[in-house]
């Protein structure tokens, strides 16, 4: 199971505490794990990444076990402990304007 | 028992604002969407009941929200706002072309008659339509594809197409206003689009008099004289009588013809109403006063209205759509500002009080008269 954590704002959209539990289909990768937190959650599309490029939105960051994972390629794998469920996969609203 | 509801946009959040019809008391409920931007709020005229806003901001991207209870409770509807085929280039700040990308939507105008038809306008100026309550959302895509459109430029404010007005005496026509394009037309329900500029002149642009490229404000139109239309350009209060075919300018004895917002009296449609602004390098009022002017005529001879404004030290800003009428038999008049008040007249601009004074920056303003 899959750990995800939202910004406050899509955790009130979404109508969820805490972190989100999911269970990616296929290998997990960035993308993956999108694709089902989207499903699960589908107010949420359009508000991480572009809905018709799946590009990530410029002030969306990906985080995970202290590191930035924003840039990497949406179809790696997230690192081992994301995989375990021993570290969440944090989506992050960038430090950005006042 | 009748009463009014004023659905307020603010730059972190909207606002419900209620009262009988004696508009004396008044019920704030809000913020909604705290902290996101929210541009527009309108409901439908066919159903009091269904109200769409528009919430957005620059991490998140643009949310569509829909009431079915009166503003009380709300759910996201669709949100993919996709260019219909090639986006194409429109011309960017350095002259060069760019191409549309969207950005938000600035303004949702509900269908006359149908709750769930909802036309939308965007920042890059295009204009989308749902006709399943929000869901889906599907762009005309003539209008961004009018051979003009490689020459639109953005306004100071992006490239929005704000002002959506529907004719219920002609059914099929739209008009439709960018910043900095102009102002167009469709016959046909928005199949094909022509620009209706001719007589605007806006000495910003190469050729003042060309066909499109206009800073439009905003327009507004009596729904018992659809041929007449209003406009507050960049520069210039302007009118029509021949729904769009010229223009000409009824700016008169305003103490400035810069300005944004403008509307019709809901039960005069020669009574129409502006709130003029210094300039367009300043926006703020003429010498710290905030005055609404009223012409009677439609056009030229205007008088200040300021009772119960402040006519000192006043430097805020009213944006294009920030300003709405009610129709009750007095008729109530509304505009917020750029410092977070909204203003409320029930006697036709007479005599004005804030109904709620520290709101976050307004960005629109809509009324609800309800039966």
């Amino acid at each position: 199971m899959i750990r995800v954590l939202l910004p406050t704002h899509l955790k009130k959209l979404a109508q969820v505490d805490g972190e989100v539990r999911l269970q990616p289909e296929g290998e997990v990768t960035q993308r993956s794990v999108l694709d089902a937190l989207e499903a699960h959650y589908p107010m949420l599309r359009g508000t991480i990444r572009d809905q018709t490029t799946f590009q990530r939105r410029a002030f969306i960051r990906f985080f995970a076990c202290e590191q930035d994972l924003s840039n990497e390629s949406p179809d790696a794998p997230v690192p081992p402990e994301v995989r375990s469920g021993a570290e969440p996969f944090m989506v992050v609203g960038a430090m950005a304007g006042g | 028992m009748s009463g009014v509801r004023v659905l307020v946009g603010t730059h972190k959040g909207a606002f419900v604002i209620s009262s009988d019809g004696k508009r004396e008391k008044w019920d704030v409920s809000g913020p909604h969407f705290s902290g996101w931007e929210v541009y527009h709020v309108k409901a439908s005229p066919a159903d009091p009941n269904r109200l769409y806003a528009s919430q957005n901001t620059g991490w998140f991207g643009q949310l569509i929200q829909r009431s079915d209870d009166g503003g009380k409770t709300w759910a996201p509807v669709g949100n993919k706002f996709a260019y219909e085929g090639e986006p194409g280039t429109h011309l960017w700040y350095d002259g060069t072309p760019r191409p549309f990308e969207f950005k938000r939507i600035w303004h949702l105008e509900p269908s006359l008659d149908d709750p769930d038809m909802v036309y939308a306008g965007a920042e890059d100026a295009a204009l989308f339509r749902t006709t399943d309550g929000g869901q889906n959302w599907h762009e005309l895509a003539a209008l961004r594809q009018h051979k003009t459109a490689p020459n639109w430029a953005p306004g100071a404010g992006g490239m929005c197409l704000h002002t959506i007005l529907l004719d219920r005496s002609h059914p099929g026509r739209i008009f439709a206003a960018i910043s900095a394009a102009g102002t167009f037309r469709s016959d046909d329900a928005g199949t094909t689009w022509r620009p209706i500029n001719s007589g605007l002149k806006s000495e910003g642009i190469p050729n003042p008099d060309a066909e499109a490229g206009h800073c439009v404000h905003r327009i507004a139109m009596h729904p018992s004289r659809p041929n007449v239309l209003f406009m507050q350009k960049h520069w210039d209060v302007m009118r029509s009588d021949d729904s769009g075919e010229s223009w000409e300018e009824i700016s008169g004895n305003l103490p400035s013809d810069f300005g944004f917002p403008i509307d019709v009296h809901p039960h005069e449609p020669d009574t129409i109403y502006v709130v003029p602004i210094k300039s367009d390098s300043e926006h703020v009022p003429p010498d710290g006063k905030l005055r609404v002017y009223r012409s009677r005529t439609g056009g030229n001879e205007w008088e200040a209205l300021t009772r119960g404004l402040p006519q000192r030290d006043c430097y805020v800003n009213v944006l294009r759509d920030a300003m709405a009428v009610d129709t009750m038999e007095s008729c109530g008049i509304y505009f917020g500002t750029t410092g977070g008040q909204v203003y409320a007249s029930r006697d036709a601009g007479d005599n004005w009080e804030a109904i709620v004074r520290d709101l976050p920056k307004v960005l629109s303003v809509e009324v609800q008269t309800l039966k």
